[in-house]
């Protein structure tokens, strides 16, 4: 299956829409070479500023930059993207609406090496209950590219959550993507899965392999977190048997929390989440050895939807 | 050097800045920011009814200086400002911190014309300013921006990331006054958290300083006209205040950080402006 990298896709992006736009600018807490924004740095190094490593300053420069009428773009890995800058990211980007969008690279647990510190499992949560915060999590490269272009276009601030390893495709050139929009990759019957990023192929491989079981498995890919169409999950999930989520992320607050709160709505449809159980990251010495500690496989997801549908 | 003329325009508008917080934003029994609200009103006053280049009647205008209060607490000599100004009637100011109010306890840049950015988590407010500076160089604007902070938000870390930020930038259309009035919430800040010393630390980080009497029309001026001059390098104005000025009851008095006046001190907060008046 082929694969490529979101980091990369995400700085090609960048550069693409800053050839379009002058009024693209990026900023950096020294991890462009992860995040990739050095690409941006390379083309306009004139409206690429090095903030040091000082996300803080970072975030709250950028609301200056958005009330000059620039469209920032923050870089940092996920965990401090969101974390060291809560604040700022609240109270002058989140309060005033500003289009300053936040790229969390290195998200999950896709920085396996690092461990607990630099492994994000609440940014989506965090984030997710920020006021007027849009959140993306994309599914592929090509995903990711379209989504830049759409955070620079949304006005207010959108956060995108970006996987540090190479992905295999679910989207293609040709495929739309719209913020707030669910996106289905797969077709069944029985049970549905709203997933997103890494979990999305995880949700397909497990979905495939309960085909030969006669369990028939829908898969969406919900890369747009939030805001969520909450009527349309509610249309999607009716006359399923069961509902599943699966996310490279804590049970508590994600995607799993955001489609219950959507079925909250309705009875009768049982939900299972997937996800990290309230616990930080560890250091692995490779990202599917990680995935596989924490249950975010499509072994994982396969289990959960035969036990849902009691066909344990 | 200004004319005697300004300097007294000037000492007026502030002794009517002083007016509105006593009289339309606080009052019996009304909590208000007034002891730092009243420290930085010549400040305020300068800036707004001379240096700065602005239009009440076209508040987006793209060529204006900019003015933002980090230490968003002290909105209230901010809206007496604005209002006096003419950005909005001056009968919103009784209906300050109300529900639906355009006037938020804190600057609200979405429902307040005039009001640039929402300050008031502490410390915030320099790193926004520099932001805002850098774009309107890179657009090649002339405009300036001005940042009050107090002294006792120098504790926040991000202030020094941000200083650090505007002298490697050479961020030269940044001004940042700091309103030292040497108390915080609490109390005294050399007690607490001590921020002293301040001019050194700002000349450490690659400002060039100025230090005057935060209450000296003639000096701000001074300073201001200075910092125009000032190329390569952000300015930082260290003016030094007395917290409540002007009010002799919450002159230099902690409980007037955010304090309520009873009806007595209301009669003499008014007493005490009247014997300002020419």
């Amino acid at each position: 299956m082929a694969t490529k990298s979101q980091r990369q896709a995400y700085g090609e992006a960048l550069v693409e829409l800053g050839k379009e736009n002058k009024n693209i600018v990026a900023l950096e807490a020294d991890l462009g070479k992860s995040t990739m924004s050095i690409l941006f740095q390379q083309q306009f190094p004139e409206r690429y500023f090095e903030m040091g490593i000082a996300e803080a300053n970072m975030a709250s420069t950028a609301a200056g930059l958005a009330l000059t009428g620039k469209i920032p773009f923050i870089n940092s890995f996920a965990v401090f993207a969101t974390g060291r800058c809560y604040d700022q990211l609240r109270q002058t980007i989140a309060i005033a609406g500003l289009n300053v969008n936040i790229c969390g690279s290195s998200a999950g647990l896709s920085d396996f090496g690092d461990g607990s510190t630099h492994q994000s499992v609440e940014d989506m949560a965090t984030m997710r209950v920020i006021p007027g915060m849009t959140v993306l999590v994309p599914v592929d490269a090509i995903e990711t590219r379209k989504m830049v272009r759409a955070m620079a276009a949304h006005p207010g601030p959108c956060y995108i959550r970006i996987n540090r390893n190479d992905l295999p495709f679910f989207t293609d050139e040709e495929s739309e993507f719209e913020i707030g929009k669910l996106y289905p990759v797969r077709e069944g019957g029985d049970v549905i899965v709203f997933a997103n990023g890494v979990m999305v192929s995880k949700a397909v491989e497990a979905a495939e392999a309960l085909a030969g079981e006669g369990i028939s498995v829908k898969v969406v890919n919900v890369s747009t977190v939030k805001p969520l169409d909450k009527q349309a999950v509610i249309a999607m999930a009716k006359g399923f048997r069961a509902v599943v989520t699966a996310e490279e992320h804590s049970v508590i607050g994600g995607l799993g929390s955001a489609i219950a709160e959507a079925l909250s709505e309705i009875k009768d449809i049982p939900l299972a989440i997937v996800g990290i159980e309230d616990r930080f990251g560890t250091s692995a010495t490779n990202y599917d050895e990680l995935l596989v500690y924490y249950g975010l496989t499509a072994d994982a997801v396969k289990a959960r939807i035969k036990k849902i549908i009691g066909k344990e | 050097m200004a004319s005697q003329a300004t300097i007294d325009h000037l000492e007026a508008k502030a002794l009517a800045l002083r007016d509105h917080i006593v009289n339309d934003l606080t009052g019996v029994g009304k909590v208000g920011h007034l002891g730092g609200s009243c420290s930085s009103a010549e400040i305020v006053a300068a800036l707004y009814f001379h240096k700065m280049k602005h239009d009440p009647q076209n508040p987006a205008l793209p060529d204006r200086d900019r003015f933002l209060l980090s230490k968003g607490h002290a909105a209230l000599v901010q809206y007496a400002a604005l209002a006096e100004a003419g950005y909005f009637p001056k009968e919103e100011m009784k209906k300050v911190k109300t529900l639906g109010a355009m006037l938020q306890g804190h600057p609200d840049m979405t429902r307040t014309p005039g009001i640039e950015a929402n300050t008031g988590s502490l410390g915030q407010g320099l790193s926004i300013a520099c932001g805002m500076a850098l774009g309107l160089r890179l657009d090649g604007q002339a405009s300036k921006v001005y940042v009050l902070i107090g002294d006792g938000e120098l504790a926040e870390g991000q202030i020094w990331e941000a200083a650090m930020a505007a002298s490697y930038y050479k961020i030269d259309n940044l001004v940042a006054i700091v309103d030292r009035n040497r108390l915080q919430a609490t109390g005294a800040i050399c007690d607490r958290f001590d921020t002293n010393p301040v001019t050194p630390k700002w000349a450490a980080f690659g400002w060039e300083t100025i230090e005057i009497d935060g209450h000296d029309i003639g000096a701000i001026l001074g300073a201001l006209d200075k910092a125009d001059r000032i190329k390569g390098k952000p300015t930082v104005i260290i003016a030094e205040t007395v917290k409540g000025k002007c009010i002799s009851f919450a002159e230099n008095n902690p409980a007037f950080h955010n304090g309520a006046m009873t009806p007595e001190q209301w009669e003499i907060a008014k007493s005490d402006l009247n014997k300002l008046r020419r």
